[in-house]
């Protein structure tokens, strides 16, 4: 541990001709006009900063320099000198407290001047790398309001601030789970994390907003649905939260809401189903039509990418055979049926010029299909999830029925267990573009539903709580990824495709504030007895991950320090998604201008056209009637064709009987030429 | 040679006198051709294509292939067996060489299974082609498709698959005549190489899982063939069949000024707008990825195709190919240096052979094997156009290509059917071969993997934890929005809800982290079941 914490010093101390961008050279976008500046730009540059030139010098000292520098340059408010970490900086330099950070709040007057400072959004971030998903860079962040009022080397803030003294731990922006499924009704029973639970969880992980998934019954109205999800969001919500809508039947009164959705409502996302046999799956042609029309609103399409009907034949085979624990599950829903679906969605997305998103990408070959589409052009989105980046399926054979069946998740986790791995590697390499938890808990009872059937478990694995550390332990720290790309998937990529960024997703000025600095050494131990959710079994059960979240900022108040969650519920804010994302959107739209078709302008056809019967398409053939005009025998020898048919086929929707097929139809003269209605 | 029948191989053979003797010195001698698709005989809307089993069957021995498959198509509704003894009788009736039938099965029923039974057991039909195109016409469903494999996979019967997504399709064409396109451009705009490749990937998915073999008939495009390819590699039993057209031309044609030029291209799949497409193929037929070659040969003069003059989609589908198959694989793919003559043998007449299970009777010279034999010319230079060849289209797809490789001498049954120009061939001639159910070539690895799959259930205890219990009679009932009916505690009492929020303002509670499963209404499972394993 201490000798990883070394390391870790090391790496900060890059001496400043190493260092990347943005530590001492750059001048990051700031923002003006606080309390005490009324001249834009007066001390910009103006303090140089003899520390962070110093070769070998450790730059978490350069920041506190600056800041003293700067405090006793502002004169104006003694106070921040106070707040300034003077004192703890001298003993931290050379051996940093155990976590490494320290929130200081202000005293004496401050606390009279603001009384309710237990919520004051105001707030200081020293000394912190901050780590976008384009660069990091050291920089003090300042907050009011919820949002990042400040950021740079030497702030101006008003006094009476929260401080935290970051001391060079990164600072990223919150997680978004793109993915999760709190307070879902199953059956009359609802998941066992609701939404006050389920973000609960989500910030104990380092995550500051959720998108749930809103699932209408099949048949009832989405504005509905929408509405009473919002309401219990609404409601408990602990952190931001947004919703995509699941489109559970396709017609013309869907087609209106999902309208309404998009352009009024703010969900820009909608998830169909291609599993789920008579209940939520569509056909091809219905696939067609909704991605075609969401291509044109703007929407993203999300799909959940299995072969249902080949589902349902497997499991009634399965059920058959005697089959009927877990292992059932992931024995009917083998890995082929999540690549086939992903390929067919692939297909049918270009066909439309829609942008693509496959939800629970949880096979290598699924994920295969993606990176392959994306080389070939395709705008396609994966999201595995926390389970498929960091357990297998071999847990359905677990001789412990509730073990098994709280694995149970479609498409479910692929028995290979090399697949984590492939899967963080692509998640690396940018193949695979979000991270999702697919959140959605059930009791060991409510799984025991289908204890004698697997059809009959509810699905769904929790996986908010973890999906950032695990990340981080499987990605980051074995070298795949750097810290950059694991702020992308984590939380920027999310906030690109749902149109929020950069809002969210992003530190900089005037993004919301939620963030969360990390702990990149931090070791816990998953078990189900910590853990946030109300889940009995955790899938993680007894992992390691190394990293998780040191404080949690969400909404510009701190909700998670040393460990401790302060939390409450309905403070989360719905936030509405614009179309047409940019992220997915602006190669389409280029691609639209490009692909106009157009017909072959030729001359009319004026040769012989041979009768047909025009009403049977493929219809009953008439036999043996020998139409042609070119090269064939005269009637006569029809007669003797007619003959044959005696002994064929049985017509029984007789075609009228015709004089067999001399008459050539000379096409009508005089008819525009066939450009003219290009 | 006597009796139809190679008697004899070797030098030096001592032969019974007034025996006709051919002299090849030193020419290639190979096994008749197999032409694994035709469709000499198939209707449309009340129209049949004008090459039937006497114009295609002699097309094709002057082209050296001395046996065709002949696809029977039976209308959705009609009875197979029926269709099969038409066709049966036209070919008996017309044909010069011997034949042999798939049947496709337009349909699926309970009914169509008896008569694939009939089909398969007796009257030796071991392959059956059904459409994944076609929408509300032959296309069946997964489900039906799944259910038909199976079915096939039982009786030990190979399954062709025509592979294009025809939900798409159908959609496409609607879009493409709204933009007011109605030429043949429209035919492979509404068809695009994607939905191929999309239908054979889940034709070989649903193969994969039902551990059948599939046969994708008119293997059109690259990225279909590297999806054939491709899973060949992962160890799936499947085969391609490229064909004549998508061999030896594009489908650049389809934007040909000439609209009586472009439609006669027209057919599912259309060939690739990709010109690079035939040196594809023929690579892969090369290296073995793809296995036989077919010509789908299915000829319709030009006013039939202008059916469809104002309409793409009722063009009627169909290119020619049965007489330049052999030289066009020859000149693309051994003249070039691809293929040896091996090999050439091999995709041109001992696969199909294999596949269909007629091996060793036809496609290999041995004692035994039918005399159906060509003498091959490689060096013989041919134009090839409408004027000269057999077919009665008006319109050659190849028309003004020049191909090297021929046939010299075509043996059909022992006797001489083409020798030089002369094709000297009788009507009827040929003979039905019928074929057997599980060829090895395709179903011994079938046949292992049936016993190495074999799957079994996990023996566990019985679980014997609280059961949730659900309202049984309603499945996915409407959620009454407000009814929290979670078993967990987190959920309060509606009443108590209202103090909790204030309640939580003050920070986390004690025992927020521990999950409570405070068992409400749990259900004891009834004791005394026999353990889940004896179920198993």
């Amino acid at each position: 541990m201490a000798e990883r914490k070394r390391n870790w010093d090391k790496e900060d101390d890059l001496p400043v001709y190493l260092a990347r961008p943005g530590t001492t050279d750059q001048v990051p976008r700031q923002k003006y006009g606080g309390m005490f500046c009324n001249v834009e730009g007066a001390y910009e540059s103006k303090t140089i900063d003899f520390d962070a030139l110093s070769v070998g010098q450790r730059s978490s000292r350069a920041a506190k320099a600056a800041d003293k520098k700067e405090g006793s340059k502002e004169g104006t408010s003694p106070d921040s000198e106070r707040c300034s970490p003077g004192t703890e900086g001298r003993s931290g330099e050379r051996q940093p407290r155990d976590s490494g950070i320290e929130i200081k709040t202000t005293g004496g007057k401050e606390i009279l001047q603001n009384l309710d400072d237990l919520n004051s959004d105001r707030l200081l971030i020293k000394g912190g790398r901050i780590v976008n998903d384009d660069q990091s860079f050291y920089a003090d962040i300042y907050m009011e309001d919820g949002l990042i009022k400040q950021l740079g080397d030497n702030l101006i803030v008003p006094g009476g601030v929260k401080t935290i003294e970051a001391n060079g731990k990164m600072v990223i922006p919150g997680g978004i789970d793109i993915h999760t499924h709190f307070q879902m009704p199953y059956r009359g029973t609802t998941t066992v994390d609701d939404f006050s639970q389920g973000s609960k969880a989500a910030l104990a992980g380092g995550t500051t907003m959720i998108v749930d998934h809103v699932i209408p019954d099949p048949g009832s109205s989405l504005i509905e649905a929408f509405e009473q999800w919002k309401q219990w969001a609404d409601e408990k919500a602990c952190c931001d939260y947004s919703l995509h809508v699941d489109i559970t039947h396709w017609n013309d009164s869907v087609k209106q809401e999902v309208e309404t959705l998009l352009k009024e409502k703010g969900v820009n996302s909608f998830q169909v189903y291609m599993a789920y046999k008579d209940l939520y799956q569509m056909s091809n042609s219905e696939l067609y039509e909704v991605f075609s029309f969401l291509g044109e609103m703007g929407g993203v399409v999300q799909v959940h990418a299995e072969n249902g009907e080949i589902i349902a034949e497997e499991q009634a085979r399965m059920l058959q055979m005697g089959i009927t624990g877990p292992e059932g599950h992931v024995l009917s829903r083998p890995e082929e049926l999540e690549a086939e679906a992903v390929f067919r969605a692939i297909t049918i997305a270009s066909q439309t010029s829609c942008p693509l998103y496959v939800t629970k990408v949880m096979s290598k070959s699924a994920a295969d299909i993606i990176s392959q589409a994306r080389k070939k052009g395709n705008v396609v989105f994966g999201e595995p999830i926390s389970a498929s980046l960091g357990t297998d399926g071999t847990h359905y054979w677990s001789k412990n029925w509730a073990k098994a069946a709280s694995f149970v998740t479609s498409p479910p986790l692929s028995p290979d267990p090399t697949t984590p791995d492939y899967l963080n590697t692509l998640l690396a390499s940018g193949d695979l573009t979000v991270t999702g938890s697919a959140h959605c808990t059930f009791s060991v009872a409510q799984k025991a539903i289908g204890k004698d059937d697997f059809t009959q478990i509810p699905e769904g694995i929790n996986g908010v709580e973890e999906r950032m550390a695990l990340i981080w332990d499987k990605a980051v720290v074995t070298g795949k990824m750097d810290e950059n790309t694991f702020v992308a998937v984590t939380s920027t990529n999310a906030a690109k495709i749902l149109n929020l960024y950069p809002r969210k997703g992003r530190i900089a000025v005037g993004s919301d504030s939620d963030l969360v600095i990390w702990d990149a050494d931090a070791v816990r131990t998953i078990t189900a007895k910590t853990h946030n959710s109300a889940a009995e079994y955790n899938v993680f059960e007894g992992m390691e991950f190394r990293g998780g979240p040191l404080v949690v900022i969400c909404q510009g108040k701190i909700v998670l320090e040393d460990g401790n969650l302060h939390v409450t519920s309905g403070t989360g804010r719905f936030i509405p998604c614009s179309p047409f994302p940019d992220f997915a959107y602006k190669r389409i739209k280029a691609r639209k201008q490009l692909a106009v078709l157009r017909p072959v302008p030729r001359g009319m056809y004026d040769g012989p056209v041979s009768e047909f019967s025009p009403m049977s398409r493929g219809g009953t053939p008439s036999a043996s009637a020998r139409t042609s005009p070119t090269k064939q025998t005269p009637p006569v020898r029809n007669l003797h064709h007619s003959g044959f048919s005696l002994a064929g086929a049985p017509t029984t929707e007789e075609t009228p009987i015709r004089p067999a097929g001399r008459r050539i139809v000379v096409p009508p003269g005089g008819r525009s030429n066939i450009t003219s209605l290009s | 040679m006597e009796d139809g029948v190679i008697k004899q191989l070797g030098e030096n053979l001592i032969v019974p006198g007034g025996v006709k003797i051919i002299e090849a010195s030193g020419r290639m001698v190979i096994p008749g051709g197999i032409d694994v698709n035709t469709c000499l005989q198939k209707p449309y809307l009340g129209t049949q294509t004008v090459d039937d089993f006497f114009q295609g069957t002699k097309a094709a021995l002057a082209g050296g292939t001395t046996m065709i498959i002949d696809h029977v198509s039976p209308q959705p509704g009609a009875s197979l067996l029926q269709a099969f003894e038409k066709w049966h009788e036209a070919a008996d009736k017309k044909s010069c060489c011997d034949y042999s039938f798939h049947v496709d099965i337009p349909h699926w029923h309970e009914g169509v299974k008896k008569e694939l039974e009939i089909l398969v057991q007796e009257k030796g039909v071991n392959s059956f082609q059904v459409y994944m195109a076609y929408k509300d016409l032959y296309q069946m469903t997964d489900t039906q498709l799944y259910e038909a494999f199976t079915f096939l996979k039982e009786l030990g019967a190979v399954v062709l698959v025509h592979a294009e997504n025809g939900d798409l399709i159908a959609q496409e064409q609607s879009k493409i005549l709204g933009m007011g396109i109605t030429g043949p451009e429209g035919h492979v705009l509404s068809r695009p190489e994607e939905l191929e490749s999309e239908a054979v990937f889940r034709a070989v998915t649903l193969g994969n899982r039902i551990n059948c073999p599939i046969y994708i008939t008119k293997v059109m495009s690259k990225s279909a063939a590297d999806i054939v390819a491709q899973s060949r590699k992962k160890g799936s039993v499947v085969y391609g069949e490229p064909i004549t057209a998508s061999l030896a031309t594009d489908g650049t044609h389809y934007w040909s000024k000439n609209w009586a030029k472009a439609a006669a291209f027209v057919m599912s799949p259309p060939l690739s707008p990709d010109p690079t497409t035939p040196d594809h193929l023929n690579t892969l037929l090369a290296c073995g990825d793809l296995q036989t070659v077919g010509s789908s040969h299915c000829g319709y003069s030009t006013s039939q195709k202008a059916i469809g003059k104002d309409n793409f989609t009722l063009i009627p589908e169909g290119t020619n190919g049965v007489e330049e198959r052999m030289s066009f694989v020859w000149d693309k793919a051994v003249a070039v240096g691809k293929m040896d003559e091996n090999q050439f043998v091999a995709v041109t007449s001992t696969n199909a052979a294999k596949i269909f299970n007629l091996y060793p009777r036809k496609g290999r010279i041995a004692v035994g094997s039918d005399a159906d034999i060509v003498i091959w010319d490689p060096d013989k230079m041919k134009t090839i156009t409408a004027k000269t060849q057999q077919s009665a289209v008006e319109y050659n797809i190849f028309e003004g290509m020049e191909c090297r490789g021929g046939p010299l001498v075509v043996i059909s049954q022992g006797k001489i059917a083409f020798e030089g120009a002369n094709l000297s061939m009788q009507q009827g001639a040929g003979h039905f071969i019928p074929r057997k159910p599980f060829p090895d070539y395709v179903y011994q690895r079938i046949k292992m993997r049936n016993k190495a799959m074999a799957m079994h259930g996990v023996s566990r205890g019985m679980y014997d934890g609280p059961v949730y219990d659900i309202p049984i009679t309603q499945k996915y009932i409407t959620p009454s929005p407000s009814a929290k009916t979670s078993p967990t505690k987190n959920q309060p009492p509606p009443i108590r809800n209202l103090h909790q929020s204030n309640f939580s303002l003050s920070g986390p509670q004690a025992d927020d982290n521990v999950p409570r499963r405070s068992g409400h209404r749990i259900v004891a499972p009834p004791g005394g079941r026999s353990n889940i394993t004896s179920l198993g």
